[in-house]
């Protein structure tokens, strides 16, 4: 294995990993199987104070690798269920929570609750609003996307707004929005931010291969690009060796359909 | 002779919470608002989810954070309104049952919640309040279509939020590992969710438990930390072993994913339901426990990893 021929995957969970550099003493929380292996390469490289679950009830100092394993693997440094989550993590703001929401809008705003139809009958009923609402408006947040389209990213607003985004219209006078903290949305074309005007989502780098009219035709609404973009950096031997450590039954190459190789090969002749 | 002023009659000087599953049912009514603990597919009232199937009890307003509990109880049409603030079996994501009610137009009155804002008008209630004041909510639809009112802070910052009202329970079921004849409850495992809140938001809350004892003090004093509510808050327990399944309890017994993914795959059947209904639920426990493989398959289901 060298980093030549590295997955998409393992681009797309380094990238995330980045998500969540520098934000110290807070719960990462990643949702899926790479958000998930992207917080726990944060953690064991570049921000060791993050704080981790495992999944169930217990706070580790070591991440626990995903897929199965014995039950008692697990190492507990602290305590934190989902009995005391919102009075430790949520409403805190003690937490960067990174989801993969099923439509997402120019404002950032997701949903999760239901596609098509009425509230009354949805035409798709999902999950329901789980915890966006107090995610949103509580603590930083990142988005993961493993099938960039203009389905997820869509044209209009999202068709039930389960979380809080920077649209002005749906911020009651009064209210406080002061913790709402949009950061990346990682796809499987590129990284973007909310850096853009009145935080305006913005490309911030193309993975290797990937054209700026690609991401803008797989894209419902104007994205803000400034200048000359960079390349998503690929992972180190170093990266590589800790995700197949965190990865032992290979989950993360089912992630994206093919699970292609980050550098295309015709493009690596 | 009559109670005499300030004593209980002889009769209930030694006092016994214990009643059957029908005794339980029988205290419900047509109508009532039943809030069930546990979490999707985690420590679910399952026998008396599956007593209340098998009742012709109809009309319930269901608060929970859902699982298979919800799903079953909207495939037999027993929920008219349903509260909740995600409905799902994990590793199965969205609830097959839950599904079909809702796109089918047979749910239409719902609550849809955040996670949090469910525990919080469970906390309002339990503290006999009408409302407790949050952010969550403002700017979503949760707000738009659960036409919650706001608040402004009296204070000098002035903030508006988001009154949370309370959610009162007509009723709370919840399962946990051990009981005693006076209601003291012990739930074991990593994580009791907001079973503490469902009880104390309800005028009566029912148990049903792995292992009732006489005296959990005699019984288990070792273990009074997993106490999670107290038994002033307990109308009635029951004695139910593998009561918890297809959910998981433990660290007594992981979920049946098995059985969850027969459920799941009888949805998308025609007449799938009835069939199920017939062929695993049955008509009592006994019937149940034999169609699922028995209590001993139950007690080597492995614990779920996360």
């Amino acid at each position: 294995m060298s980093v030549s021929d590295c997955s998409l995957a393992e681009l797309l969970i380094v990238a995330c990993s980045e998500a969540w550099r520098g934000n110290g003493e807070v719960v990462a929380t990643g949702i899926g199987p790479v958000p998930r292996l992207g917080a726990s390469l944060a953690k064991l490289t570049h921000t060791p104070q993050l704080m981790m679950t495992d999944g169930e009830a217990f706070l580790v100092e070591d991440p626990v690798p995903i897929g199965p394993r014995g039950y008692n693997d697990r190492k507990a440094a602290g305590y934190l269920p989902f009995s005391r989550f919102f009075d430790s993590a949520v409403w805190t703001g003690r937490r960067h929570a990174m989801v993969t929401p099923t439509q997402i809008d120019r404002f950032g705003q997701t949903n999760l609750s239901y596609l098509g139809g009425t509230y009354a009958q949805p035409k798709t009923q999902m999950l329901g609003a789980r915890g966006f609402p107090g995610n949103s408006i509580y603590h930083i947040n990142s988005m993961f996307v493993p099938f960039h389209s203009k389905r997820t990213f869509v044209e209009g607003e999202v068709d039930m707004v389960s979380s809080v985004g920077y649209n002005p219209a749906r911020r009651p006078a009064g209210a406080n929005f002061s913790g709402v903290d949009l950061r990346v949305i990682v796809t499987n074309l590129c990284v973007m931010d909310f850096g853009g005007k009145d935080h305006a989502i913005r490309v911030i780098s193309l993975h290797p291969g990937v054209t700026i009219d690609q991401v803008h035709e797989a894209t419902g609404f104007a994205l803000q690009v400034d200048g000359d973009l960079p390349t998503t950096p690929l992972p180190t031997d170093d990266q590589l060796a800790i995700i197949a450590r965190l990865d032992p039954h290979n989950w993360r190459a089912s992630v994206i359909k093919g699970n292609p190789p980050a550098i295309a090969k015709e493009t690596v002749a | 002779m009559g109670p005499q002023m300030g004593f209980r009659p002889v009769n209930e000087v030694t006092f016994d919470k214990r009643m059957t599953v029908d005794e339980i049912i029988g205290q419900l009514h047509d109508g009532m608002t039943i809030g069930i603990g546990g979490w999707g597919p985690r420590r679910k009232p399952m026998a008396l989810v599956r007593a209340i199937l098998r009742s012709p009890l109809r009309d319930l307003t269901i608060v929970a954070y859902g699982g298979a509990d919800v799903g079953m109880l909207c495939a037999a049409g027993k929920v008219k309104k349903l509260i909740f603030g995600f409905v799902s079996l994990d590793a199965i994501p969205l609830e097959p049952y839950f599904r079909k009610a809702r796109e089918g137009g047979q749910l239409p009155d719902i609550l849809e919640l955040d996670e949090g804002m469910l525990q919080w008008g469970l906390k309002a209630a339990a503290l006999q309040l009408p409302f407790l004041p949050t952010r969550v909510g403002l700017g979503t639809d949760i707000a738009t279509y659960g036409k919650f009112e706001t608040v402004k802070s009296p204070y000098a910052d002035g903030e508006v939020l988001l009154a949370m009202p309370a959610l009162k329970l007509d009723a709370a079921l919840i399962h946990v590992h051990r009981a005693d004849q006076r209601g003291n409850v012990q739930a074991l495992g990593p994580d009791t969710y907001y079973d503490e809140w469902f009880a104390k938001a309800a005028a009566k809350t029912y148990v049903s438990a792995e292992e009732v004892v006489e005296r959990m003090d005699k019984s288990y004093p070792e273990d009074a930390k997993a106490n999670i509510f107290e038994r002033c808050f307990v109308t009635g327990v029951v004695e139910i072993p593998q009561g918890a399944h297809p959910t998981s309890l433990p660290p007594s017994y992981g979920w049946d994913m098995a059985q969850f993914k027969a459920y799941a795959a009888s949805a998308g059947e025609e007449g799938g339901w009835d069939r199920y209904m017939a062929e695993v639920i049955g008509p009592d426990e006994a019937h149940y426990m034999a169609a699922i493989g028995g209590a001993e398959a139950v007690s080597k289901l492995p614990l779920p990893i996360f």
